[in-house]
């Protein structure tokens, strides 16, 4: 197979599958964890659940009290990693590009030097998690291949987009090919590991928000 | 067409000054990425270059890449070698036909065994024992295994050759293969491009006349010193594009100030070609200079990429429909199957067998 | 039927729903529990990480309700948690966990894992693996009373004790009453001042109450071991006391455990609402105040401060009751840096200063809790629970620290302005 035939499957049947394996196994993982249902609970309440469920969903995006140098690592590493690599997917206008053939609209790009540079801070703090995952006791002791595998899987289109906008290694269908490819890996992989959590977090969330509301505190 | 007259002699003929001669081998030279020290090397090897004999077979074509080459308005010195070449069978441009034709065709391959330089264009049906195309009977297929066991090199002009082309677009119904689909055993030099630029096909001819070599190709066997760079990297719009300077439809402000083509579909970053540089029609210009995006007419498979005015990052299927579906098979399944374990849940709830002190122990 | 580890599998798969199944798909095992819990950031054991803890659970729920888990387990790729692993389990569920709720605070994805871990420890238990000394006290608690061995009888010889010193009769099984008055176990027995505390207070007020000669033990061993048929048992006992007596409110004591138990977790537990409501005694006082019926006078001029219990305060609701009070009547009241539902567990709750086996670690972190202190400059804590000022006074001793620990209730009937010194008992309906 040419690097040209496979930028041609990349573009049409692998992001065809890939995003019905996506958007097909997330639905499923959302409403299943639904149905398994939860128990109303028959205690009087002394707040809601609705709003103070809605609250903790950004609320806990908050750094909180008594935070440890070793939160802040982690937290911040982790925004930069997210920020990074949400804003060079939506925000990249070859990225957009997808999107409007993907939805029938788009929306204004940034300024690719801009994008470029959060996407290597977004690799920097990938690393650095890694390093951490790796070095702590803490992150040692509740990881598993999954971790690894997915931070694989993570990190590959934003390395593989770098690459491909400087020129590096391969010749620009080949890494076009690669970094298309790297990204439907990790839509198709994503209902299945933890990653499913850019979506069941905002649920995590709330759970967590409405369980305390119900008591009156806001978490 | 006298065979056995020298390159020089042939020029001197034709009344084609040594300043004409050697300014055609600077030319040459420069555009293969030579240095200039070599252009007397050059001049010295085409002026005692016997003719070779070139069999130029035309399969399921649509004569552009003939018309490419061959296309000038008054003697050109890419004319002239073309009668530096012992062109001796041309659908298009020889004088014999019939039965005729194919004589000197095999004359021709008898004469030169294992000498001649085989050139084809189009490409080669294959299905239902290649019936799609034939010659005097013979499919393609048997023509082209019979010419090319006594052929020094293969160049397979134009993409429909090299790779396919138009006939294998899909649903590919002929089985259209290319050239090197087929023969295995010789060296076979890809001249892609629907057509290819004329000075390509000269540069890699006179190439094969001075060192008697096939040029540095690609991984798909096309000469590095015109498909070592993508359209995109020697773009003059490229600019445009680093800037984030998008034309978004073909008459909109942007795309009359010239700007970047690719969200219109533009190919460039994937296409290796020297449209960029060496231009069309003796330098005048290239699509992307006329306001349309290149469709990467070099490449293998153009003609499925999706559309000639889907951007690269396009998706090039339809997932509306699919997403569809699979959102509401997705929300089906789970919500079967959470309900089947809230079920289970449920049924051990109970089935609960309560706790009592004694169970302490 | 013994306790088995079938039994405890099957445990929590009917423990797991639909919350529990979105935090384990959630977790991206960041690890920013950890720094949360107070068992970890005193001991830098990461096997007390709060996640970690979960993992016997975890596996179950993949085997159980994910579809991939399901068809790997069919295929006996994957495994379930064993005997041994729940017994390698067991202190790091019981021993370091006080369901002091700052884990699930602080998970940056949302996770709730101490709900979580209230659940696991219904598996833990069914499987048999609860410490010994959380399961004396079970037995103590449903064979003798209470789980620290008060009988029907202690309670009654309290009681006694108080009219006298009072010098009036308390209200005992009144029915019709409007509040029935329940104690803890370490009350009545350590802190029994609590008793004459509540009735001038509640004398002043003109409150209708009642204490109970059945239900008078409301802390709940049953939750902290984790079996909700056991909790149910106990529980059971102040509900029946409350509808036999037709009172209008179940008053919560100064305890963190029972207040979840009868304010949260009792009505699911029986499986219907009750027909009274329940108010914590903190919740009761401060309303009392707020209408103005609870008047205080003089000052505490000592610098003092407030330990929030966390099944009250943080798990509870009951935040700012506390610190109205506090503030009719204390004069250098300073917080901790970290307080009200940002405050650090004391470290004996959820069961831990039951269990004999944690009382090395649970002296340990109580590092924490002096690393609050220190710098303060109290000479006084205030707090709500009688577990926690037993494991405040542990520590403070263990770390040499020189500061009272009191209650808030006994404190403010200190200050409590009495105008009704009758003689006769105030336990008729107003």
């Amino acid at each position: 197979m040419t690097a040209a035939e496979l930028l041609n499957w990349a573009r049409g049947p692998g992001l065809q599958i890939s995003l019905v394996v996506f958007v097909l196994g997330m639905t499923y993982r959302v409403l299943q964890n639904y149905f398994i249902g939860r128990k109303a609970s028959l205690a009087e309440a002394r707040g809601s659940q609705w709003g103070p469920g809605i609250e903790t969903v950004w609320r806990r995006s908050l750094f909180h009290p008594g935070m440890t140098g070793k939160g802040y690592f982690t937290l911040i590493a982790g925004y930069t990693f997210h920020i990074g690599f949400l804003v060079t997917l939506f925000f990249l206008a070859q990225h957009i590009e997808l999107f409007k053939s993907l939805l029938g609209f788009g929306w204004p790009a940034l300024a690719e030097g801009l994008i470029e540079l959060l996407a290597v801070l977004s690799i920097a703090a990938l690393v650095a998690v890694l390093v951490d995952r790796l070095v702590d006791p803490v992150r040692r002791k509740i990881s598993d291949f999954q971790d690894y595998f997915t931070w694989v899987l993570t990190v590959a289109p934003l390395i593989t987009g770098y690459m491909l906008v400087n020129g590096m290694a391969m010749r620009y269908t080949e890494m076009l090919a690669l970094h298309i490819l790297s990204f439907e890996a990790l839509l198709v992989a994503a209902p299945f590991t933890k990653l499913s959590h850019m979506v069941t977090i905002f649920i995590a969330r709330w759970y967590n928000g409405a369980i305390a509301g119900y008591k009156g505190v806001q978490s | 067409m006298a065979k056995n007259e020298t390159l020089g002699e042939v020029m001197r003929r034709q009344g084609i000054s040594r300043r004409g001669f050697l300014k055609f081998c600077t030319a040459t030279a420069s555009m293969m990425a030579m240095p200039p020290g070599m252009v007397p090397a050059i001049a010295a090897a085409l002026e005692k270059a016997r003719r070779p004999s070139v069999i130029w077979l035309s399969f399921q074509e649509c004569t552009g890449c003939t018309e490419s080459l061959t296309r000038s308005h008054s003697p050109t010195v890419e004319n002239l070698i073309f009668n530096a070449i012992s062109l001796d069978y041309h659908h298009t441009l020889q004088a014999a036909s019939g039965t005729a034709a194919e004589e000197a065709r095999e004359h021709a391959m008898k004469e030169n065994d294992g000498k001649y330089l085989l050139v084809v264009d189009g490409s080669i049906p294959t299905r239902d024992g290649g019936v799609y195309s034939t010659i005097a009977g013979m499919t393609n297929l048997q023509i082209l295994e019979e010419t090319a066991k006594g052929a020094a090199a293969i160049i397979a002009v134009g993409t429909c050759a090299a790779f396919g082309g138009i006939p294998k677009a899909k649903p590919n119904p002929t089985g259209a293969v290319a050239v090197s689909d087929i023969i295995t055993d010789k060296p076979i030099i890809n001249v892609s491009g629907c057509p290819p630029i004329p000075t390509v096909i000269t540069g890699v001819l006179a190439n094969f006349l001075t060192f008697g070599t096939i040029p540095d190709l690609d991984k798909y066997g096309r000469p590095l010193a015109f498909f070592g760079d993508t359209i995109h990297d020697r773009c003059y719009r490229r600019r445009f594009y680093d800037q984030g300077l998008f034309a978004e439809t073909f008459d909109d402000e942007g795309a009359r100030k010239g700007w970047c083509l690719y969200k219109l579909g533009c190919k460039g970053p994937t296409t290796y070609n020297a449209c960029a540089t060496t231009k069309w029609n003796q330098g005048t210009s290239f699509p992307i200079q006329s306001g349309h995006g290149c469709f990467g007419c070099s490449e293998p498979d153009f003609w499925d990429a999706g559309g000639f005015y889907k951007p690269l990052p396009a998706a090039t299927i339809d997932v509306g429909g699919a997403a569809g579906v699979a959102i509401a098979a997705g929300a089906a399944a789970g919500a079967a199957f959470g309900l089947y374990e809230r079920n289970r849940r449920k049924k051990a709830q109970s089935s609960h067998e309560p706790l009592t002190v004694d169970d302490l122990d | 039927m013994t306790a088995s580890i079938d039994r405890g599998i099957k445990a929590l798969v009917e423990q797991i729903d639909a919350p529990v199944a979105t935090f384990f798909t959630t977790c991206v095992h960041c690890g920013m529990c950890a720094d949360a819990c107070l068992f970890f950031t005193e001991t830098r054991d990461p096997k007390y990480t709060p996640i970690y803890k979960l993992f016997p659970m975890r596996k179950v729920w993949r085997m159980e309700y994910t579809f991939w888990g399901k068809l790997l387990g069919k295929l006996g790729l994957l495994k379930g948690p064993t005997d041994e692993e729940l017994a390698e389990w067991e202190p790091l569920v019981y021993d370091s966990c006080t369901l002091c709720g700052r884990c699930s605070m602080v998970c940056p994805v949302g996770n709730d894992i101490t709900y979580m871990i209230r659940k696991m420890r219904e598996g833990m238990v069914a499987s048999g693996h609860a410490p010994r000394g959380l399961k004396d006290a079970m037995k103590r608690a449903i064979e003798i009373g209470s789980p620290m061995a008060v009988t029907p009888q202690t309670f009654q010889t309290v009681v006694r004790k108080a009219e006298e010193e009072l010098g009036f009769a308390l209200p005992m099984d009144v029915e019709g009453a409007d509040y029935l008055m329940t104690l803890s176990s370490a009350e009545i027995a350590q802190f029994e001042e609590i008793i004459p505390a509540v009735a001038r207070i509640f004398r002043e007020t003109d409150l209708s109450w009642t204490l109970s000669s059945t239900g008078f033990e409301s802390t709940n061993t049953g939750i902290q071991i984790g079996s909700s048929d056991l909790a149910k048992h106990l529980l059971e006992r102040v509900v029946h006391t409350a509808e036999r007596l037709k009172v209008k409110y179940v008053i919560s004591p100064e305890c963190g455990h029972a207040y979840t138990a009868l304010r949260w977790e009792g009505p699911n537990l029986i499986g219907r609402p009750y027909p009274f409501k329940v108010i914590h005694i903190v919740e009761l006082l401060d309303e009392l105040r707020a209408q103005g019926r609870l008047k205080t006078e003089g000052f505490d001029e000592d610098r003092l401060t407030f330990h929030d219990p966390c099944q009250m305060v943080r798990r509870g609701g009951v935040v700012e009751q506390p610190r109205n009070l506090l503030n009719m009547f204390a004069k250098d009241f300073v917080e901790m840096e970290e307080h009200g539902i940002n405050n650090w567990c004391c470290g004996g709750g959820g069961g831990v200063s039951a269990n004999e086996r944690a009382d090395e670690v649970r002296i340990k972190v109580f590092s924490k809790k002096k690393s609050q202190l220190d710098g303060l400059g109290v000479s006084k804590i205030v707090t709500a629970c009688s577990n926690c000022r037993n494991m405040l006074e542990d520590g403070l001793e263990h770390n040499n620290m020189d500061m009272e620990v009191v209650g808030l209730t006994e404190l403010l009937a200190e200050h409590l302005v009495e105008t009704k010194d009758k003689p006769a008992a105030s336990g008729e309906q107003s």
